[in-house]
């Protein structure tokens, strides 16, 4: 693999190792939900709020991996007109703060741009790389050699159905992190997190992953805490995209954004990591 | 072309992931152990003689196989002087349609996988209508997804589900059509995956399926093969079939495919024509891409964004196509063409009153098709031998009656008809 320093991954060794000792973090939040600047507004309010990293979702009409919340925003991105080269322009704004900007997008999207186009262009515009929720390891060559020509993260998933030897080659795949889906299961605000996570997150450290982040089904703050234990980041995006989507304006939206963040950012602050 | 092609091994039995640049596994890393258990389980049973054995006896005492071969001479005078077209009737299949072949097959692995519940999408609801049948009788669990739309226009077959125990779920995100049903199949899989099988309709989808769903349609062109040349003694000049997902042709092009001298011509949905937009014609109309976990021709926008698709047949209004499909029509060992609406029931009506066999809307579009080959046909003849069109016709008309009368206008539409935009249905 060629040597490529990480933007997410130093974050996240940087709060591990800081006075904090804490995991990070990672908020997601999709382009052109309510629309392009108002997505804009938003990420900013995540970050204020205690996001240490960002996600930002690529709204796609087939999202085979996300739930009804998360669908309904990309939904309406998409009426809106969002398009693809509008992750560009988000990216550029939020990643000009210094917080790394990763891009969750489906696979067709970066095809149909351009596998090395678009990767020069996200590294161009200040990104960290991709997570890719349809994209295995298996299917990337052309992506791992995109990321490596522009220095690109590259996140892949593990799920609790992954097997030794595909956390292994999984891992191999990765830079940044490598993110441990919770539970078999689309995204979503659920009661509790996969009783598998913690499982999931030692078997793909003993893997050979350097630092493995938990998503999916993750929404309050006490899960945040919980994860935090045990995961070098937290992600959630569910939890922040309702906040939005309930609202009865953008500023009553953005107000909620915050205190939801705020509730999150503490929920991984309470917790030290024994490392 | 042929050596090229030949280069690789037969075609006949190429397998998956990848056909040429087609195919693969784009799905969720949760999906994949699942997959790979599928694989392994499908290819110890393809070299289990009682597998084999027991999905002969289902084909045999259960779905009726074989189907007959008709030849239809009042038909084929609309083809072209001297042509003769002989149908090949899954039609006559239980349940209506080539489905229940495929159904019986991955059920039957469903059973040796030990899972007890199955999922499936279906658009004109013959697919759903098979799952339902198989998970009847092997007693199994079942959901049926269906877009919305579709189960307006399929209201009888989602009544037959419905009898057959199965939970028919409207699907209302989307184009509450065949495509948003898949996704919502996707997500139950991907949340269900360790006690669920996805039974999925079409050559279409992640590994193995594309290569399996062929395999257990493949009985539709060994059979067809065999009883044309009994009745005539040689090959057909042309085997022609509609193409949605794809399964239907797949499984009759497979038996001629290392045959280069048949013809082999798959009709898409040309909606209401190409230049409208509003169609279903993924070769004519679409570019390569992913959807659905496999890479392959796909109606998109400029950003790969999955377009809307249209079609008077609920079972042909798929934005993508079999990787398969995608594979032959780069190489040029198959043709693909668009059939509008409207020539797909002009030849509705046509086998109606010449033959006295009402058709599925989906296999009409085949026999339009192969309506429009008229001088290409008479090309073909040879040594003075009469040119020889093989039809799949892949089910029967039951389904779209209410759909045929109206477009006829022999009864009002249905209320349900998307009067906003003017569709007719």
């Amino acid at each position: 693999m060629t040597d490529v320093r990480s933007v997410t991954g130093a974050r996240i060794d940087e709060l591990a190792r800081g006075p904090e000792a804490r995991a990070a973090l990672i908020g997601y939040l999709p382009v052109g939900f309510p629309s392009v600047p108002g997505s804009v507004q938003a990420v900013r309010t995540m970050v204020d709020a205690g996001v240490d990293v960002v996600e930002l979702g690529m709204p796609y009409t087939d999202p085979v991996m996300d739930g009804p919340v998360i669908q309904a925003a990309a939904n309406r991105a998409l009426a809106n007109g969002t398009r693809v080269r509008d992750s560009l322009r988000v990216v550029e704004e939020i990643a000009a703060t210094g917080t790394p900007v990763l891009v969750m997008t489906y696979w067709n999207l970066v095809l149909r741009y351009g596998v090395d186009a678009y990767a020069r262009d996200l590294a161009a515009a200040g990104g960290a790389g991709l997570i890719t929720p349809d994209l295995v390891p298996d299917e990337a060559a052309q992506w791992i050699a995109a990321a490596d020509a522009h220095g690109l993260d590259r996140v892949f998933l593990v799920a609790p159905s992954s097997t030794p030897e595909r956390l292994a080659s999984t891992v191999a795949a990765s830079r940044g992190f490598v993110y441990a889906a919770s539970t078999m299961g689309v995204t979503g605000e659920r009661a509790t997190v996969g009783e598998r996570a913690e499982q999931l997150v030692a078997d793909t450290r003993a893997a050979g992953a350097a630092r493995v982040c938990v998503g999916v089904g993750v929404s309050l703050p006490e899960q945040a805490a919980e994860v935090a234990t045990y995961a070098d980041g937290v992600i959630v995006g569910s939890a922040l995209v309702r906040a939005l989507l309930d609202a009865p304006d953008e500023a009553a939206g953005l107000d909620r954004l915050a205190e939801v963040v705020h509730g999150l950012a503490e929920g991984v602050r309470s917790v030290r990591r024994p490392r | 072309m042929r050596d090229v092609l030949l280069g690789g091994g037969p075609l006949g039995t190429h397998e998956g992931p990848y056909f040429g640049d087609f195919g693969g596994r784009f799905v969720p890393e949760a999906l994949i152990a699942a997959l790979d258990e599928l694989e392994t389980e499908y290819r110890k049973a393809l070299a289990d003689p009682a597998f084999s054995d027991e999905l002969g006896r289902l084909h045999r005492t259960y779905t009726g196989r074989p189907s007959p071969l008709t030849e239809v001479p009042r038909f084929a005078r609309h083809v072209g002087d001297g042509v003769r077209v002989f149908l090949k009737r899954e039609d006559l299949n239980h349940t209506g349609s080539h489905k229940i072949n495929n159904v019986l097959g991955q059920a039957l692995l469903v059973k040796r996988m030990g899972k007890r519940r199955v999922i499936a999408e279906t658009g004109a609801g013959q697919h759903g209508v098979a799952t339902a049948t198989a998970a009847a009788l092997l007693d199994l669990e079942c959901t049926v997804y269906m877009g919305e739309e579709d189960t307006q226009r399929q209201a009888l077959n989602v009544a037959r589900m419905e009898l057959l125990g199965a939970t028919v779920v409207p699907v209302t995100i989307g184009s509450r059509t065949l495509k948003d049903a898949i996704n919502e199949a996707l997500r139950d899989w991907v949340a269900n995956v360790e006690s669920t099988h996805y039974l999925l309709g079409t050559v279409t989808g992640p590994h193995p399926f594309p290569e399996m769903v062929r395999d257990f349609h493949k009985v539709i062109g060994d059979e067809a093969r065999a009883q044309l040349f009994d009745e005539t003694g040689r090959l057909p000049d042309a085997v022609a079939a509609c193409v949605g997902g794809g399964s239907n042709a797949m499984g009759i092009f497979n038996a001629f495919l290392d045959d280069p001298d048949v013809r082999l011509f798959g009709f898409e949905a040309g909606g209401a024509g190409i230049a409208s937009g509003r169609h279903a014609a993924r070769f004519s109309g679409g570019a390569p891409g992913v959807l659905h976990g496999a890479h392959s021709y796909l109606l998109q926008d400029e950003d790969g964004q999955t377009l809307p698709s249209h079609s008077v047949s609920a079972g042909l209004d798929y934005p993508s196509v079999g990787p398969e499909h995608a594979w032959l029509h780069d190489t040029g060992r198959a043709e693909y063409r668009p059939v509008t609406d409207d020539e797909a029931m002009e030849a509705f009506r046509l086998l109606c009153r010449t033959e006295g066999i009402i058709p599925a809307i989906e296999s009409a579009h085949a026999l339009a098709g192969v309506m429009r080959l008229g001088d290409e046909a008479r090309a073909w003849a040879t040594d003075g031998r009469e040119p020889l069109i093989l039809v799949n016709l892949s089910g029967r008309g039951d389904k779209d009656v209410a759909t045929a009368a109206a477009w006829f206008g022999l009864i009002e539409p249905e209320p349900v008809v998307k009067a906003d935009e003017g569709e007719q249905l």
